[in-house]
């Protein structure tokens, strides 16, 4: 199930765009496939990105995987609840479980995939 | 035996097959590299073997008295060290990789990791890396994750081996690596003190440094945390009996040499590499770390934790991917301080600075003979300026049966006449005496 209100890259974060702010999380792929989320390390606010940059790291009991910029800017507002929290990503990634905001400096998307879009990524992956 | 497993005829229908020659086969190999011929004798017997080989170790002084230090030292080793130790149970270099099924040797890493813990006075320790100079290059790289900078600042009183290995594996890194000179034996706290900016990850300092000069680096901790850096320091562990400890300084990350519990010197080791951090940076530490759990009966177990920081998981993104630990030099150094307790380290250390105390009253009693600093605190080493060149006079006093000290030339410029002299709890008056009357001749 993908909410259609959102954009989402190929690496499985999803984004919202408010105004030049964009929020970024993992999609429930992305924490399905991690499995049981044990710690995450956010990133420093006001650092500068590149479109793929990294800008956290998510660890599980299996795994350890980067969480990718999808856009150019500069990190706003992390999600500090996740440092004491960070299975809000395996509960509700999609709200609670956000875990950055970029003010973007190229509001461009058509490397973001829409729901549907992302729909049939899925199938072929 | 051949060495190449295939036949002559087999070699030719391989190459056949594949259209080349020998030399076609090797052809992307420039000329000037490929020997011409190997020295290679005809195969001895298991006997002549085993004659050539003691006929080479008897090259070896093995019964020089020994003043030798530098980062390593000649301390008592008990025999029930190695009668522990030597227990087949425990032979593997590594922590296994099916972890869990080896609860005993996650124990004793457990409890080596608790020891070096209480050593340096800090959280949290891994199981252990190679050698001293590999954990303070770890510790440096560690700093600079945590800092997201990339200026290091390093005095050149911590041990020139470390700083060579530093700037070999830093060579082709972003790294500013700046060294500052040693005021007096000591840091120099000035020139590090102008060159710490809002760039610099980290100081590194050695306590006692590499003269032997002991120091309290509390002021620098306040002044790298100031500043948003950390203060790497990298100490001796029997010192710790009776020193400052790097925690007690304020040290972010403490690394050393750990040979000096229980492991004996040796060219080219196995060697001890610790490493200690505060519990905020443990999971920017490499190494593997082993941590205390229930199962789910509520017994006592151990397990290798925080494994995502590590090569097999992260990969090329790992915290490090050449920290493979020294388990059995770990057990080693494990076993030999629960042998000497809390109050045996407090006396082999208390041992080792009065002896070495009484070692440069001795020396410098000597005419022409002087202390190279105004040493105010030294632990069991010291540099001595004579009055003629050090590395000469420690060749003469190997033939006399000492092995004297280090000459500081090797590494410091405008230090020929120094000589770095080292005094454990295993030299007696006798031998201090016996050394300073064979100064006194070769001089």
């Amino acid at each position: 199930m993908v909410p259609e209100n959102l954009l989402y890259t190929k690496d499985h974060e999803w984004t919202q765009i408010q105004g030049d702010v964009a929020i970024i999380g993992i999609d429930d792929y992305a924490q399905h496939s991690l499995g049981e989320i044990t710690f995450i390390e956010l990133p420093a606010v006001k650092k500068k990105l590149n479109v793929h940059d990294t800008i956290a790291a998510v660890e599980s009991s299996k795994a350890a995987s980067d969480v990718y910029s999808p856009f150019a800017g500069e990190i706003i507002e992390v999600n500090e609840e996740l440092s004491s929290r960070p299975e809000l990503i395996n509960q509700d990634c999609y709200k609670s479980g956000w875990i950055c905001k970029i003010k973007i400096s190229n509001p461009d998307t058509r490397h973001l995939m829409n729901s549907a879009q992302y729909e049939e990524y899925l199938k072929t992956i | 035996m051949s060495f190449i497993a295939n036949t002559q005829e087999q070699q030719k229908k391989m190459l056949s097959e594949i259209g080349l020659s020998m030399d076609g086969l090797f052809s992307d190999i420039p000329k000037e590299l490929i020997a011409k011929k190997f020295n290679l004798p005809s195969g001895m017997s298991e006997f002549e073997v085993r004659n050539r080989l003691a006929e080479l170790a008897g090259k070896n002084h093995i019964d020089l008295t020994c003043f030798l230090g530098g980062g390593f030292y000649d301390h008592f080793i008990p025999a029930a060290v190695y009668a522990i130790t030597g227990r087949s149970e425990f032979y593997t270099a590594y922590t296994p990789y099916q972890p869990e099924i080896s609860q005993g040797t996650l124990q004793a890493i457990f409890e080596y990791q608790s020891l070096i813990c209480r050593l340096t006075e800090m959280q949290t320790s891994n199981a252990s890396l190679y050698d001293g100079g590999t954990a303070l290059y770890e510790a440096m790289m560690m700093a600079l994750r945590i800092t997201g900078r990339n200026k290091i600042l390093i005095d050149d009183s911590v041990n020139p081996i470390y700083r060579v290995m530093i700037h070999s594996y830093t060579k082709n890194l972003s790294i500013a690596l700046e060294e500052t000179k040693n005021e007096q034996g000591l840091i120099n706290r000035k020139a590090l003190l102008e060159k710490l900016d809002d760039n610099t990850a980290a100081i590194i300092v050695q306590n006692p440094n590499f003269f032997g000069c002991v120091d309290d680096f509390t002021d620098m901790a306040e002044a790298a945390h100031k500043k948003g850096a950390l203060l790497i320091v990298s100490c001796y562990p029997i010192s710790l009996g009776i020193l400052k400890t790097p925690g007690a300084m304020g040290a972010d990350i403490v690394t050393g040499e750990g040979q000096s519990l229980g492991l004996p010197m040796s060219f080219g080791g196995p060697y001890l590499g610790f490493m200690a951090t505060k519990k905020d940076y443990v999971r920017k530490m490499p190494g593997r770390i082993v941590g205390r759990t229930k199962d789910k009966q509520g017994r006592t177990g151990f397990v290798l934790t925080l494994q995502a920081r590590e090569q097999h998981i992260r990969r090329d993104k790992a915290t490090s991917n050449i920290c493979s630990n020294e388990a059995l030099c770990a057990l080693t150094a494990l076993v030999y301080s629960s042998l000497l307790g809390k109050e045996g380290l407090k006396q082999t250390a208390q041992l080792c600075a009065d002896k070495a105390s009484y070692a440069l009253q001795r020396m410098t009693s000597i005419k022409g003979v002087k202390s190279r600093f105004e040493v105010k605190w030294f632990f069991n080493e010291f540099v001595l300026e004579l009055p003629a060149n050090a590395a000469e006079i420690a060749g003469k006093l190997i033939e006399k049966g000492f092995a004297a000290g280090f000459p500081l030339s090797r590494y410091y410029q405008g230090m020929e006449n120094s000589l770095l002299i080292a005094v454990t709890e295993k030299r007696t008056k006798q031998q201090i005496g016996m050394l300073a009357e064979a100064l006194e001749a070769v001089l």
